[in-house]
């Protein structure tokens, strides 16, 4: 998927007028950032769950190579398939081949962003597969041609008017009036979908060492048909998402479901060791997992490393004023709000996305909610470094900057230059106490005026006090 | 602590320019807290314009104008949570590649303080005994709350104002949309925010919106004033030094 995040700007604008998009994020808002704050003030230790969180990821992110190692072999073992992906297309080609070998011609699929990042869909599409999407905000978004607006609902910011119209058009029948109406709709799709489909694709939300199994976190029960009933079951997930013990997943399992929608734990939780036995009935005969790096291994050894911590559940989205403003297209790739902020420049490259780091007030709402405490200001104010030392900026940013610093590296002109400047527009504004329109600060006093400056600084009050007293 | 600490005020870019009453307010206090203050010479600005605009070179290089001068006093104080925090939180962190001074900013760090907070919580300011009949309400400005844990201490000395009403917003810690240059490069955005911010603090029924960061003030007082709307926009330390001769933010100064 090709960003579009260097229009940030125009598509958030649009964005902040359409009244749709408009009440689902208010509904986003008071649903689960009111959840996550009843959840987490519900459990006395919640604080000290986050810092075990950030100690399991830490520790994962010193010794990574040593616990992939170890998964690798334990899931060899449990009977799987490991394949390494470099990038994305490597990812891609692997999953194309697997899917040829299977003889596949439909695909089920589970939600998964890393198969976003690398644009899985597409791609198969392309060589002649159907892909059928099963989360249910997923299928709607598909249904749409869109791509997701939220890391957990893919879908929220769609109405049920518009699900129900989508729904009309693809699957035929009067639109249906109740959200109930179109649950069952989809599911009675999908179930035959489900049972047609020769390869699932699903990702995963942890992988544990020391079993070698896959935990997969939905609330729709979506990803357990998925891996059980094709043939052949491929996981996609990226190599961050180790952990070294099952008592591990669930620390982090448990931090996950209350920072995401509040709950205390997501309906379904599965932990699949390998694929079906010989004397076994049900579940898949193969079971392939591609773990992707795609920039990660970089990323351990680089300023970005924190953001491996990143266990995926939106927190940081649901509590920024930016997110709920702007809404999950405007950020113009697979990853949005805060965390898209510092992963898409990652993946997509700075050049074509350094907007999105600029694009925060850095209020620090979403460091303060984040369950593994990743330090998301700090990271995208190293991005911004970053397209600065590139010059990526528009030119009237930099000389702006570079004019501002001039004079406050030099106190003494800095001095003369503000007093003058300041008693001028202080005598300007004098009658009304604020301008509506000032040249150089069109993007201030397009939408608020200008508080007038007092028309003397405070180092001359301070001068003449000092005279005063002497 | 010394029986009179001396206090280098650092007065911040924006006080110094737009709203030299907070600055005065801030003396007053001080001095009323038993400190001696001054104000050293070369400070311009903390370098957050810069640093948040990912220039690193020319944010290192306004620290070491400032770091020598403000480094004989006890403390270094300002008038804002923002400037406080880029002092106390991200100084050290420019230095990373310079131990020398990397000592020397980290000690400084230590001793800088947001001016509310220090008075409560290093040298233990009751407040003076500051008048104000009003129905106020307070924001909480996000890299004071966030950065330094100020939420307290302003409600502390407002609670000592004597005729002061203070009703709480709905969501005093949302951010007001300000954010540095962040509110000209995405003027929309940051327009619904302060929308959102003024709606809050509105529908408290207060008349007065206090907070502890010019920066957000004269966001929310630009966008009060462009919207026709009655809330009266303040500084918190003018209203705890009883300094009122200036008319309200963005409100006119002569009568005409």
């Amino acid at each position: 998927m090709e960003p579009t995040s260097l229009t940030f700007r125009e598509r958030a604008a649009a964005a902040l007028e359409d009244p749709v998009l408009r009440t689902a994020l208010r509904r986003l808002e008071s649903g689960w950032q009111q959840g996550r704050a009843r959840a987490a003030a519900a459990l006395p230790e919640f604080e000290a769950l986050r810092d075990a969180g950030v100690a399991i990821k830490d520790h994962v992110l010193a010794h990574l190579d040593l616990y992939l190692e170890i998964f690798e072999r334990r899931f060899t073992e449990a009977g799987g398939v490991v394949h390494w992906a470099r990038d994305a297309a490597e990812a891609r080609a692997i999953a194309l081949e697997i899917c040829r070998k299977a003889g596949a011609k439909t695909v089920t699929k589970s939600k998964s962003m890393v198969a976003e990042e690398i644009g899985l869909n597409a791609f198969l599409e392309a060589n002649g597969l159907r892909v059928v999407e099963t989360d249910l905000g997923e299928y709607i978004v598909q249904l749409a041609g869109e791509v997701p607006s939220h890391l957990v609902g893919p879908a929220v910011h769609m109405t049920r008017e518009r699900i129900a119209e989508l729904f009309a058009r693809h699957h035929g029948g009067p639109p249906k009036q109740e959200s109930a109406e179109l649950v069952a709709e989809a599911r009675r799709i999908l179930r035959e979908r489900y049972l047609e489909a020769e390869v699932g694709i699903t990702g995963a939300n942890f992988l544990v060492a020391e079993t070698g199994s896959i935990v997969t976190v939905t609330n729709e029960g979506n990803a357990e048909l998925t891996q059980g009933l094709p043939r052949v079951h491929l996981v996609i997930t990226g190599i961050e998402k180790v952990v070294p013990t099952v008592e591990d997943a669930f620390t982090l399992l448990r931090l996950l479901a209350r920072s995401a929608t509040g709950q205390e734990f997501s309906g379904y939780t599965t932990f699949l060791t390998g694929p079906a036995r010989p004397d076994e009935r049900d579940g898949p005969r193969k079971m392939h997992l591609i773990l992707l790096d795609n920039g990660r291994s970089a990323m351990v050894g680089g300023p970005f490393r924190e953001m491996l911590r990143c266990i995926r559940c939106g927190a940081c989205m649901n509590h920024c004023p930016v997110y709920l403003a702007a809404g999950g297209h405007a950020y113009g790739w697979v990853y949005v709000g805060p965390m898209g902020s510092v992963l898409t420049p990652q993946f997509a490259g700075l050049e074509r996305t350094w907007t999105l780091p600029t694009a925060s007030t850095f209020c620090g709402r979403c460091q303060e909610v984040c369950p593994v405490r990743i330090p998301l200001p700090k990271l995208m104010r190293l991005w911004r470094e970053e397209a600065h030392r590139r010059h990526l900026p528009p030119p009237v940013a930099r000389y702006g900057l570079a004019a501002w610093a001039f004079l406050a590296r030099r106190p003494a002109l800095y001095r003369l230059a503000t007093r003058l400047a300041i008693a001028g527009l202080g005598l300007l504004g004098r009658r009304r106490g604020r301008f509506s329109r000032l040249p150089l600060a069109a993007g201030w006093t397009a939408s608020r005026d200008l508080p007038a400056p007092a028309g003397v600084t405070f180092h001359r009050l301070w001068k003449a006090r000092r005279r005063n007293h002497a | 602590m010394p029986d009179q600490p001396r206090v280098a005020l650092f007065v911040t870019c924006l006080v110094d320019l737009f709203r030299p009453s907070v600055g005065l307010a801030a003396v007053e206090l001080l001095e009323a807290a038993g400190c001696r203050v001054e104000v050293p010479e070369p400070q311009v600005c903390c370098g957050q314009p810069a640093f948040n605009s990912g220039d690193r070179a020319t944010t290192e290089a306004i620290a070491r104008q400032f770091i020598p001068a403000l480094e004989p006093y006890d403390f270094v104080v300002a008038p804002s949570g923002s400037c406080a925090g880029m002092l106390r939180t991200h100084l050290p962190e420019l230095f990373d590649s310079d131990p020398a001074w990397k000592a020397r900013a980290t000690a400084l760090a230590g001793r800088c303080h947001e001016l509310v907070s220090f008075l409560v919580d290093v040298v233990g300011f009751e407040g003076l005994p500051a008048r104000l009949e009003a129905r106020a309400t307070y924001h909480d400005s996000c890299s004071g709350l966030r950065e330094l844990g100020i939420k307290a201490q302003p409600r502390k000395l407002l609670a000592g104002v004597a005729g002061l009403e203070l009703v709480e917003m709905g969501r005093p810690e949302v951010c007001c949309g300000f954010g540095g240059t962040f509110c000209v490069k995405y003027p929309e955005i940051s327009t619904r925010m302060v929308d959102d911010k003024l709606a809050d603090a509105e529908a408290t029924g207060a008349e007065l919106l206090l907070a502890g960061d010019l920066g957000c003030l004269l966001n929310m007082a630009g966008r009060a004033a462009r919207q026709g709307s009655r809330l009266a926009v303040r500084h918190v330390a003018e209203v705890l030094a009883g300094k009122l001769e200036e008319p309200p933010i963005a409100a006119p100064r002569e009568k005409g």
